[in-house]
């Protein structure tokens, strides 16, 4: 970093936040989904290194990274279901079911991925947008992977949904109300599955992103509590697509801070800093909470608003 | 008991059981997939947690911190908090004995253990309070708080133990200033089992008591049944809330404290291996009652003790037991819907008519 000194903290945090707020960008939205619905997916954990394994293994198999995103999302996809379909029996608190299924995705996927630690596979490609820049640290700030831009894309297609569709309509009666989505003949366990299951692939797409773009590697530290922190990060969005958008900008530059503190030498706190999104989740959790009245904007039957 | 009684209790004990015999053919299923044996994998476990004195001390030494870190769960439970950062707690009381272990050495054995314990138990106490003060003051979710801080507490850790707290004596692995050889705290009279067992047993034992025959555990459990209910009575919720939170906090303390006192002798990297979690899985096989805790732990403790001789034998990933327990996990979760649907009554026609009438009984007796 000697080129640009310190500008490089500044620069390398931008460039951070884009690469390591993906992954949060993604789960963010699928947790946006589920908890629209009324339910709350603790689990997303769990499905994000189910995914990122899974992406490996199969990219590394197929040898297109592709293929790994696919089946990470299918993967997603079965995880979401099941974590639907459990929570559709009666007395079955979510929350519980979420950290259950955290606990057996991340086993499971140390189990199956044992195999994949050491081999190498094909990672996505990122798209260089610095080509007209001399500067070869701008340059490699503004490689940017296509999954970013789908889930810029995402993030306003799913805006719109929200607001502008029949089937938006239908997720938020459900999360508001289950007992008026029942009488206007709304089958609420089943959008709620659903929904939970699409929250599930969009979870084990950022998965894909962490073990096939950034870091780029399998192994059984690849995720930081990525998926718990999603969780939080949607509240503090206040369940709007477009401020996970931005929230998950926010964290990726805390994120990033760490390391690009250490590339200039301050190496000292090391720790600390990595503790940076937790702390900065934590307080924004204290300080868009509430004692006395529930959040704005919170899906009615959500059961961390009861 | 009346039969209205017996019907729920068998229920308790039935419920669990049968989803734990699930959970073990679903995983053997999941081995034999992998080309494994299942009669194999399970007589290995068997063998590596429970077949000879060795393992009944393996799996003994595991249950110990498993017991107080499933109180660090099933303590809130009561007053309807959901705490699963008992490893924040486990790994910051640890780090407290040790520093605490480590300035006492002047004193007396005893006094010093005792100053190290209650070191480890206030500041789990104190971190986990964090999250019950959150979520009183602020409204926070203290799932997810608690779960944060346990991150937040695990930075800490490394932080102090690699910064500086490091004892530059320790090389590859950077631990704390060893404590003293003769403030170790030693094992259990009879057994060769450390006295963390022992402490566990006592402390479950008293929150049962706690819990269940006192004035104030039966404000704690209505304040968790019914929270408004409570404040109309006119019952401290908040500071039965803190209350909950200290003592569960302390509970999971503790345990990071007689990891140190007992089998580490120094603070390091080997307390973070994920006691405060699988805590979580006991406290709810247990049903948040805090003596089915003790067996449920001694269960897991032998699945997890078997754990090495799985991978020695079998070539077999060491997350095996993490798969087995998270599909025991998940069933049991999913068979909390069976409560209630279940009688006992011979005779009953079918399972939704008996459990109306054993709820119709209930109410009369």
């Amino acid at each position: 970093m000697s080129g640009v000194g310190w500008w490089g903290v500044p620069l390398a945090i931008f460039s951070g936040a884009i690469r390591v707020s993906t992954p949060f960008l993604f789960v963010s939205l699928g947790e946006c989904i589920t908890e629209r619905s009324g339910r709350i997916n603790l689990g997303l954990e769990g499905t994000l290194v189910m995914g990122a394994m899974t992406a490996y293994a199969v990219s590394l198999l197929s040898g297109n990274p592709w293929w790994g995103v696919a089946a990470a999302a299918a993967v997603g996809l079965v995880f979401g279901v099941l974590h639907g379909l459990l929570c559709s029996l009666n007395r079955v608190n979510d929350i519980a079911v979420g950290i259950a299924l955290m606990l057996f995705g991340t086993g499971l996927a140390f189990y199956l991925g044992k195999p994949y630690i050491q081999p190498q596979a094909p990672l996505l490609p990122g798209l260089a947008f610095g080509d007209w820049s001399d500067s070869p640290q701008l340059r490699a700030a503004l490689v940017v992977n296509p999954l970013f831009l789908i889930g810029i894309a995402l993030t306003v297609a799913l805006a719109w949904a929200f607001t502008g569709t029949r089937w938006g309509l239908v997720v938020r009666i459900v999360g508001d109300s289950a007992e008026a989505a029942r009488a206007m003949g709304y089958r609420v366990n089943l959008v709620r599955t659903l929904c939970t299951g699409l929250g599930g692939v969009l979870a084990g797409i950022g998965g894909s992103f962490l073990s096939l773009y950034y870091p780029g590697s399998w192994s059984e530290g690849l995720s930081s509590g990525q998926g718990l922190i999603a969780v939080a990060l949607v509240i503090f969005a206040r369940w709007n697509p477009i401020n996970c958008f931005w929230a998950a900008l926010l964290f990726g530059g805390a994120g990033a801070l760490g390391p690009a503190l250490q590339s200039v030498g301050v190496t000292s706190g090391y720790y600390l800093f990595n503790a940076a999104p937790y702390v900065l989740t934590l307080c924004i959790m204290i300080a868009t909470s509430s004692r006395s009245r529930a959040l704005a904007g919170a899906p009615g039957e959500l059961s961390i608003q009861k | 008991m009346t039969r209205a009684q017996i019907g729920p209790a068998i229920e308790a004990v039935a419920v669990p059981v049968c989803a734990l015999l699930g959970a073990a053919l679903l995983f053997g299923f999941f081995v034999w997939t992998r080309g494994l044996s299942p009669l194999e994998v399970f007589a290995l476990i068997y063998r590596g947690g429970f077949a000879s004195a060795f393992s009944w001390q393996n799996t003994l030494a595991r249950a110990a911190p498993l017991i107080l870190t499933a109180l660090c769960v099933a303590l809130p439970a009561q007053v309807g908090l959901m705490i699963i950062g008992g490893e924040g707690a486990l790994v910051l009381g640890g780090l407290a004995a040790a520093v605490a272990g480590h300035a006492l050495s002047g004193l007396s054995p005893l006094a010093a253990q005792l100053a190290m314990l209650a070191c480890g138990m206030a500041v789990g106490a104190g971190w986990i309070m964090i999250a019950g003060a959150l979520r009183y003051a602020r409204g926070v979710n203290e799932t997810i708080s608690s779960l944060l801080l346990a991150y937040i507490a695990i930075a800490l850790f490394n932080h102090l133990v690699e910064g500086p707290l490091r004892d530059p004596a320790s090389l590859n692995k950077p631990s704390t200033f060893p404590i003293d050889d003769a403030l170790r705290i030693g094992h259990l009279p009879g057994i060769n089992v450390h006295w963390g067992l022992g402490l566990g047993v006592i402390a479950c034992v008293l929150c049962y008591l706690f819990v269940f025959r006192t004035t104030t555990g039966f404000a704690l459990r209505i304040t968790g049944g019914n929270l408004r209910a409570a404040l109309l009575a006119g019952l401290p919720a908040a500071r039965l809330l803190l209350l909950a939170c200290a003592m569960c906090g302390a509970a999971a303390g503790l345990a990071g404290a007689v990891e140190v006192a007992a089998v580490h002798g120094a603070a390091n990297a080997s307390l973070i291996v994920g006691y405060g979690y699988a805590g979580i899985l006991v406290a709810f096989i247990a049903r948040q009652n805090p003596l089915a805790i003790i067996p449920v732990a001694i269960l897991l403790g032998g699945i997890s003790a078997s754990g090495g001789m799985l991978q020695r034998r079998l070539d077999m990933p060491d997350a095996s037991v993490q798969v087995l327990e998270g599909i025991a996990f998940v069933l049991i979760l999913a068979c909390e819907t069976l409560y209630g649907r279940i009688t006992w009554r011979p005779g009953a026609a079918s399972a939704a008519v008996a459990a109306h009438n054993s709820l119709a009984t209930g109410e009369a007796t």
